[in-house]
């Protein structure tokens, strides 16, 4: 696109600035109790005409939270990004952690149909179909289905492959969303969700009504309409201009300026994502160990967030999941330019040109890498900032190159180590490849001794901490905007359950 | 030659044009850096995962045959299947053409008057103080990117004084036309100055004409000789200037479709190509070059009937 985002969005910013001056500050408090009725309208970035409703399918945010609108799963994230029981009313598993008995909750689809055991195992069973590449696969592949039954209507028991302590995690996983059992038709989705559908037009709105007779009670808005606006400067002028109530994914920049005005609300949600570079530990320059700690120390990250995130977000530790479930409170690690001088030194890099791979991919990684790359200069290192492809980056840079930008939204810490980290992890960007780091995991989530567990992740993060090929810089906060009198807006870190969750919503 | 035949070597010629531009579309979609598979996989580019995708879209067929299958289809109007999706391409195709056309032809409803008014204007006060503040206007709008006019419209007509709608997200544009006002304004702004410039030339150099001249010794009234005689050669340089204008409105101009959330071809577009949709790319390829040869086309016979005498070049 010819459009130069960092011009334009300078340009919006500055008139915003201008346009607020003029307006006092008697900004209103959204309004504190909770009403019933209304539409909101929500602008999210899409995918165009390409979207789909089938919530298997889903990829993108406006995908995702059209999916927890009107579908639900057997559990989701809570804040700490731990499984909270959803459709599931409880899991208990036996003593060797092989087999699951899953109570349901006494829940109907849109068409009054109950939600049965039998659907929860047709669900599963579509996303395992080895024919097809649903996202949630993954993270499902560890059920033995054929051995997994109905015992009644209202209780599944899944027998897994191996012993597995987070099963849970599997069961709250990206698109692992319960249907009718013998869906494949989403043209009229029907689901067991808050919100049922209304209608459809691919890459300008979905509307959605409320579900009466939703398990957890009927939502407060009697009408949602998801609606596209795939530039952030949109999504923020239909706000201001009064066209939706509510604007997904906005900029620090545009955070900043409106924070004090009356026309909008900022909703921050920390935590939400990870902002990093990936070090390939599996070959030369980083295969030194002392030269991944140089790197470590050569990062500033005070001024990398204030920068790159404009102030929205907090310094990361090379831990993924800070604030998460199982996080590793390790002393905060600070730059040290001298002892990065003597660790690029000692691995014999000094005069060292290595090249940085980013793009566009995610906000801000190009920002990044560039002040990356300054605070690199007179350490005898020298960075230089390639601009690779953004569409396919992530693929890219998980087999070429040796220092790579990195961002990741909010999920487990057991996931984030299943994927990234293990010798058989699928998106495993660092080579980190470590039979007893392997064996660590596997202590973890085949114990039922949660004592046991917890120390087995301390010990991986240690591990990671020390000599991992992650810096893990800072942690974004997600910005969202909405009308002043939008209330019970979640900040909840975003793609956990409380994210984007409009049936907690009220227009005041 | 006679017109007919004229328009039949050119509507040949047109159609080879098309079938070249799909095919080099097609292949240098194929050259972009990734597939369908790797951008749908997007930041969990898990290889077996690609893999899996790539069967499921069929992308493990060879180019050739992918592309051949979908030639054939073509006669019979059939452009294939999204990749990601799978709808119809001609679904997107007629979902994104509406908003297009609708703001295409309104654009092209206002151009043509104001344009040819100013022109025409100007050339008759040559010089005068009504010439240089017209040339000056135009000039200064014309030398504003799109994307800069549209914020500082939006700025301040959407969002300050709150007079109009500031995009037209989730909107009907037919339902709520306010909302087509600050995109045609900012469509507007650039093609009146380079229209208008032409006919004012056009007009200008047609006044000083030998015919003009003539039919004004014959005693013919000056309206008459202005509009009868002198603009229609006037306007036959303009002709060809509108048709580029025109083909670059059906475009969609992505820059204004997404500053103002207008669902057309442009955003088609750009969204097929991010996601590597190549039967989607293929099927607006097919549209935009139809549209161009047409355009041209047509233009090229307009002008034929402006000015006969004018060489046409085949």
């Amino acid at each position: 696109m010819s459009l130069n985002r960092r011009g334009f969005l300078g340009l919006t910013s500055g008139l915003a600035v201008v346009t607020l001056a003029g307006c006092g500050s008697n900004a209103t408090s959204a309004s504190s109790t909770p009403r019933t009725g209304g539409r909101l309208r929500a602008a999210f970035a899409g995918g165009g005409a390409k979207e789909v409703l089938d919530p298997h399918l889903a990829n993108l945010f406006v995908e995702a939270a059209r999916s927890k609108a009107m579908f639900d799963k057997l559990a989701d994230l809570g804040g700490d990004v731990s499984p909270q029981p959803r459709l599931a009313e409880k899991w208990e598993p036996n003593a060797d952690l092989t087999r699951w008995r899953i109570t349901l909750r006494e829940a109907v689809f849109h068409d009054g149909r109950p939600v049965r055991a039998q659907d929860v195992l047709a669900s599963y069973a579509r996303i395992l179909d080895p024919n097809r590449a649903f996202r949630a696969k993954s993270s499902l592949a560890l059920i033995d289905l054929p051995n997994s039954r109905a015992v009644d209507d209202r209780t599944v028991e899944f027998a897994l492959k191996r012993p597995f302590a987070e099963f849970p995690n599997a069961l709250a996983a990206f698109g692992a969303y319960i249907v009718p059992e013998g869906a494949e038709d989403f043209t009229k989705p029907i689901g067991s969700g808050a919100f049922s559908f209304v209608s459809f037009e691919p890459g300008r709105s979905v509307l959605l009504k409320r579900n009466p007779a939703y398990w957890e009670g009927a939502p407060l808005l009697d009408e949602l309409e998801f609606v596209i606006a795939n530039e952030e400067s949109a999504r923020t002028n239909a706000l201001l201009g009064g066209q939706v109530e509510y604007a997904h994914d906005l900029t620090p920049t545009t955070a900043r300026s409106h924070a004090s005005g009356d026309r909008m609300t900022i909703h921050r949600s920390p935590n939400s994502a990870v902002q990093a570079f990936a070090m390939k530990v599996d070959r030369p320059p980083f295969d030194n160990r002392d030269l991944r700690e140089a790197l470590f120390l050569l990062a500033d990250r005070p001024q990398l967030v204030e920068s790159v995130l404009a102030g929205s977000g907090q310094v990361g530790n090379d831990l993924f999941g800070k604030g998460y479930q199982h996080y590793a409170d390790l002393p905060q690690r600070q730059r040290d330019l001298d002892r990065a001088k003597f660790l690029i030194r000692k691995a014999g890099a000094e005069g060292l040109v290595v090249k940085l791979d980013t793009s566009t991919a995610a906000a801000g990684m190009v920002e990044a890498a560039t002040v990356f790359a300054d605070q690199a200069k007179g350490s005898g290192l020298t960075i230089e900032v390639v601009q690779g492809n953004k569409d396919s980056y992530w693929a890219d840079t998980l087999k070429n190159g040796s220092l790579s930008s990195f961002r990741s939204g909010a999920m487990p810490i057991e996931t984030h180590v299943a994927q990234r980290l293990l010798s058989g992890s699928g998106t495993n960007v660092t080579k980190w490849a470590r039979p007893e780091f392997d064996a660590l995991y596997e202590k973890a989530v085949s114990t039922s001794d949660a004592t046991a567990r917890t120390r087995a992740y301390q010990e991986m993060q240690r591990v990671l901490h020390t000599e991992g090929g992650y810096l893990m810089w800072g942690f974004a906060d997600w910005i969202v905007g909405a009308k002043p009198n939008v209330g019970g807006i979640s900040t909840a870190p975003a793609n956990t359950l409380d994210w984007a969750r409009f049936d907690k919503v009220w227009l005041g | 030659m006679s017109l007919a035949s004229y328009a039949a070597r050119r509507a040949t010629l047109g159609l080879m044009q098309v079938l070249a531009v799909v095919t080099l579309v097609f292949f240098l979609v194929e050259a972009l850096p990734g597939d369908a598979a790797v951008a749908l996989a997007g930041d969990s580019p898990d290889p077996a995962r690609i893999a899996q995708i790539r069967a499921a879209m069929g992308l493990d067929r060879p180019a050739l045959e992918r592309f051949a299958d979908w030639l054939t289809g073509l006669p019979r109007l059939d452009f294939g299947e999204s990749l990601v999706s799978g709808r119809p391409v001609a679904q997107f195709l007629s979902a994104g053409i509406g908003p297009t056309v609708v703001l295409a032809v309104l654009t092209l409803l206002l151009l043509l008057p104001i344009s040819v008014l100013v022109g025409v204007l100007a050339a008759l006060r040559e010089g005068s103080l009504l010439d240089r503040a017209l040339t000056s206007v135009s000039v200064a709008l014309h030398s504003i990117p799109e994307f800069a006019l549209a914020v500082v419209l939006i700025a301040v007509f959407g969002v300050q004084l709150g007079w109009l709608p500031p995009t037209a997200v989730g909107a009907d544009v037919l339902a709520e036309p306010a909302v087509l006002v600050l995109p045609l304004v900012v469509l507007l702004a650039r093609p009146i100055c380079s229209i208008s410039r032409l006919v004012r030339a056009g007009m200008v150099d047609a006044l000083a004409s030998d015919y003009v001249r003539h039919a004004r010794r014959l005693g013919i009234g000056e309206t008459w000789v202005r509009f009868a005689h002198a603009l229609p050669n006037a306007l036959a340089p303009a002709v060809q200037q509108v048709a580029r204008t025109t083909d670059w409105l059906l475009g969609g101009v992505i820059v204004v479709e997404a500053v103002f959330v207008i669902p057309g071809l442009g955003t088609v577009l750009v969204d097929a190509v991010a996601a590597r949709d190549l039967p989607v790319v293929q099927g607006l390829a097919v549209v935009f070059a139809v549209t161009t040869v047409a355009v041209n086309l047509l233009a090229d016979l307009v002008g034929f009937r402006l000015a006969p005498r004018a060489e046409v070049v085949v």
